[in-house]
């Protein structure tokens, strides 16, 4: 008798759920947003850590300033170290704005409920989200110059790279790089001198070259980005430019499988040549693996 | 002329028990080979600084009789401190076997012992016993200079040990 | 007239003076060289590779043991660039233990330096004692840190462990017995002639030369070059420190040597104001979320390491682990100017112009 009943009971139990199960669409629907909601708390919650610290560290520095004894230069240090201080409050305060992925109610929100906590310390905080960067005025001559001298269809893209410490990059066309990097060594106004860095990367559609300029003329960095084929990754070297582009390249081909012309010694320095294979290609196999 | 045991006096016979030893030839070769081992400088990497540090005035390793010598020919124990990788391998045994007999080999730190934190890297040897038999390992990353004294300490009583009985260490 | 033929010499990758395992083939007309071809990559263990698998918290122990004499410079690049790319800004003590943990440390690595390039010369002595200093610093560093060597102690958004009680007396009290020792270095190195006579005109050359073949550090301020990244694109709290670049004019072997011998002395210059300005208490670790996660974008930044500049490019998806990471390690860029000046000069001469340019092979990744 009992089992009959909890057998009922089961059913009756199992035929509700089945009612009230949502559909799967539903379901979805439902988790996206629960999950959009979470992300923008979430977001909200770190923009108002990041100013709760800001703030804090701004408290911390004026009682630190109280407690020293007032002597000029000590003064003009902790001036400095304030107008530092805030100065880094703002760049991070527009980066964590730059940053929002949520929807523009949320970025708002979150903007608002920063900027109601945050009150005195970052007052010079501008109601948009997006200040220009102090490098813009860079990109613009770049791309102009480039643009007089060269023509206007050599860059596929110019942007300030905001995560990077506002560096401007060019990504460059393929066959207009060597004319390109030629033009940023040796035009006068621009005079890259010094080659930072050279590298390859394999995105798995597409291979890529970075290169990171500086000039000391003029005391700017550059970044420059050229897009390869994967399947043939040929390039022009530029080592006839920098010298100090040769191992770097060597390493790239080493590694990558990236072809310079015009390298004058283009070998395999880290593995040796009787290597197969690329290893940091994204489906590179090694050949001892052990399971 | 005889010499009878029954005929020295006993203040003799305490000279006679400090003085003379009795022993046998395998044991006089291991206490003298193990009390001067002469290392061959050859460091790979980040352990052979502390190396360095170890034969240097604050843990001094001369005292134990250790001379480093440039030269395979000229040293009975290889301290192999640092990353084996593939392209390196080769020299390796090479050089070891231009070492005479006897000769001996430490492994000193985690990438020597057993590939290390690269141990999952292309092109890193997972050990250097892969290669060369090792008698002591030391790991570490690196090891203190004081764990590589330790480790030559227990390579000393391995050599004697084995002059001893005989018997192999494994 | 004596016919010579060109001979074939191999400076082997296991040799006593080319501190570590480094070859270099060359081709010498009697006693002068003609070519010389530097062989790399017998240690070159793949860690731009494995860092493709951890996260970034974990990819910190492989930065020590890049450039393994001054592991805290490496930890920091790494750590800058996913700061910079995060937007994290550190609390005020951890900065002034981070500055005072690479000035320590760049004094050790010029200390290593000092005592194996003058033992390649022949002396012992310089050796032994360099290395006497140096245990003070690292057991300084092993205090703060729990390590001699492989530190692994910045983190993201700070350091991982505040300073031990009475660490800063200590290391107050190290800088004037430090400032002794130089003083004896100077009377047992600097002044000794014969080491002068062999370091002036050596492997010397010009600034237009060093910054076309991307030279830097040391290297680069040996020609007249007046530029340190400490100075010039100030990371961290460098900005409120007064110290001096060191430069020399000259170019040569013995330029090099003495712009590291006096960079010796500004550090300890930095590591004194920086105990002054220091914070008593403090949170040493930002508020970092648990899983570090980039945005997704890219980043390079470059700092100054005792070797010269070392850089960290990061490409991150926006996850845990990055895509594509990317060393710029000075000492692979500052060799490639060795077959240049290695051309013509004695062969002779070919120990200190190598000792002088200061690699270390773990930097140069074999």
């Amino acid at each position: 008798m009992d089992e009959k009943k909890d057998l009922e009971q089961l059913k009756s139990d199992s035929a509700q759920k089945a009612v009230s199960k949502p559909t799967a669409e539903e379901k979805a629907r439902a988790a996206a947003e629960a999950r959009a909601k979470a992300l923008a708390a979430k977001e909200a919650a770190i923009a108002k850590e990041k100013t709760d610290e800001a703030v804090e560290i701004k408290n911390e520095s004026t009682t630190e300033d109280g407690a020293k004894t007032v002597s000029s230069d000590e003064k003009a240090k902790a001036a400095a170290e304030a107008k530092a201080k805030a100065a880094a409050a703002a760049k991070a305060k527009a980066a964590a704005a730059a940053k929002a992925k949520a929807a523009a109610a949320a970025k708002a929100k979150a903007a608002a409920a920063a900027k109601a906590k945050a009150g005195a310390g970052n007052a010079e905080t501008p109601a948009q989200e997006e200040k220009p960067s102090p490098n813009q005025p860079y990109l613009d001559k770049y791309v102009k110059v480039i643009g007089e001298h060269l023509g206007s269809d050599v860059l596929e893209d110019f942007y300030i790279n905001r995560l990077s410490k506002d560096v401007p990059t060019l990504v460059v066309k393929r066959d207009q790089y060597y004319r390109v990097a030629e033009f940023l060594k040796y035009n006068e106004q621009l005079g890259f001198d010094y080659l930072s860095e050279l590298h390859g990367t394999d995105f798995v559609t597409h291979m890529e070259v970075y290169v990171h300029l500086y000039s000391y003329k003029n005391r700017q960095s550059v970044a420059l980005r050229v897009k390869l084929d994967r399947d043939e990754p040929v390039i022009d070297s530029l080592q006839p430019l920098w010298a100090g582009a040769d191992w770097p390249e060597c390493e790239a081909y080493d590694l990558l499988g990236i072809k310079f012309e015009n390298h004058p010694n283009l070998h395999r320095i880290m593995l040796g040549e009787d290597w197969v294979g690329h290893p940091l290609r994204k489906d590179y196999k090694p050949y001892d693996v052990e399971e | 002329m005889d010499l009878k045991l029954a005929d020295i006096s006993p203040q003799e016979m305490e000279e006679v028990k400090r003085n003379v030893m009795l022993t046998t030839f395998e044991q006089l070769k291991g206490w003298a080979r193990s009390n001067s081992l002469w290392p061959m400088t050859f460091g790979l990497a980040c352990c052979a600084i502390e190396m360095m540090s170890a034969s240097n005035t604050h843990f001094d390793l001369e005292r134990f009789g250790t001379f480093y010598r440039n030269s395979p020919r000229q040293a009975d124990l290889m301290i192999v401190s640092g990353t084996l990788t593939k392209k390196m391998a080769p020299i390796v045994r090479r050089l070891y076997d231009q070492m005479a007999e006897p000769k001996w080999v430490i492994a000193m730190g985690s990438c020597a012992v057993a590939g290390g934190p690269y141990v999952n890297s292309y092109s890193v040897v997972k050990g250097v016993d892969q290669i060369i038999p090792v008698d002591v390992y030391i790991p570490g990353c690196p090891p203190n200079p004081a764990a590589l004294i330790y480790g030559i300490n227990k390579l000393k009583e391995k050599i004697r040990y084995e002059a001893k009985t005989g018997k192999k260490v494994r | 007239m004596l016919r010579t033929e060109e001979m074939l010499l191999n400076i082997g990758p296991h040799h006593p003076s080319t501190h570590g395992v480094f070859r270099v083939v060359l081709k010498i007309d009697g006693e002068i060289i003609t070519e010389a071809k530097p062989v790399i990559g017998y240690l070159h263990r793949g860690t731009e590779k494995l860092a493709e698998d951890l996260q970034y918290t974990q990819i910190i122990p492989y930065t020590d043991r890049m450039d393994y004499v001054s592991g805290m410079t490496n930890n920091y690049v790494l750590v800058h660039a996913v700061e910079t790319m995060m937007g994290i800004e550190i609390p005020e003590r951890a900065e002034y233990l981070r500055v005072i943990a690479m000035e320590l440390n760049r004094i050790a690595s010029h200390l290593v330096f000092w005592g194996t390039f003058l033992l390649d010369f022949g002396a012992t002595t310089p050796y032994l004692v360099a290395f006497r200093e140096r245990e003070v610093v690292l057991n300084l560093l092993n205090e703060l840190s729990g390590a001699r060597m492989t530190f692994n102690y910045m983190r993201v958004g700070g350091v991982k462990w505040d300073a031990p009680p009475g660490w800063i007396e200590k290391v107050k009290d190290f800088i004037p017995y430090m400032r002794e020792a130089l003083k004896g270095y100077d009377e047992l190195g600097t002044g000794n002639e014969i080491f002068q006579a062999r370091m002036k005109n050596v492997g010397t050359y010009t600034a237009e030369e060093a910054i076309n073949y991307s030279l830097s550090g040391p290297n680069l301020r040996c020609t007249g070059v007046e530029w340190d990244l400490r100075k010039d694109e100030p990371y961290s709290i460098y900005d409120r420190f007064d110290f001096d670049v060191v430069t020399e004019t000259s170019g040569d072997v013995w330029a090099r040597y003495l712009v590291r011998t006096r960079e010796m002395e500004q550090s300890l210059r930095i590591i004194e104001q920086a105990i002054e300005q220091m914070p008593k208490d403090g949170p040493i670790m930002a508020k970092v979320p648990k899983i570090i996660k980039p945005p997704k974008g890219e980043a390079y930044v470059r700092i100054e390491s005792p070797k010269g500049e070392i850089g960290c490019y990061i490409y991150s998806e926006g996850k845990n682990k990055p895509y594509r990471i990317k060393f710029r390690r000075p000492s692979f860029y500052n060799l490639q100017i060795l077959p240049k000046i290695l051309v013509g000069e004695n062969i002779s001469n070919l120990i200190p112009i190598l000792a002088g340019v200061d690699i270390i092979l773990g930097e140069v990744d074999g």
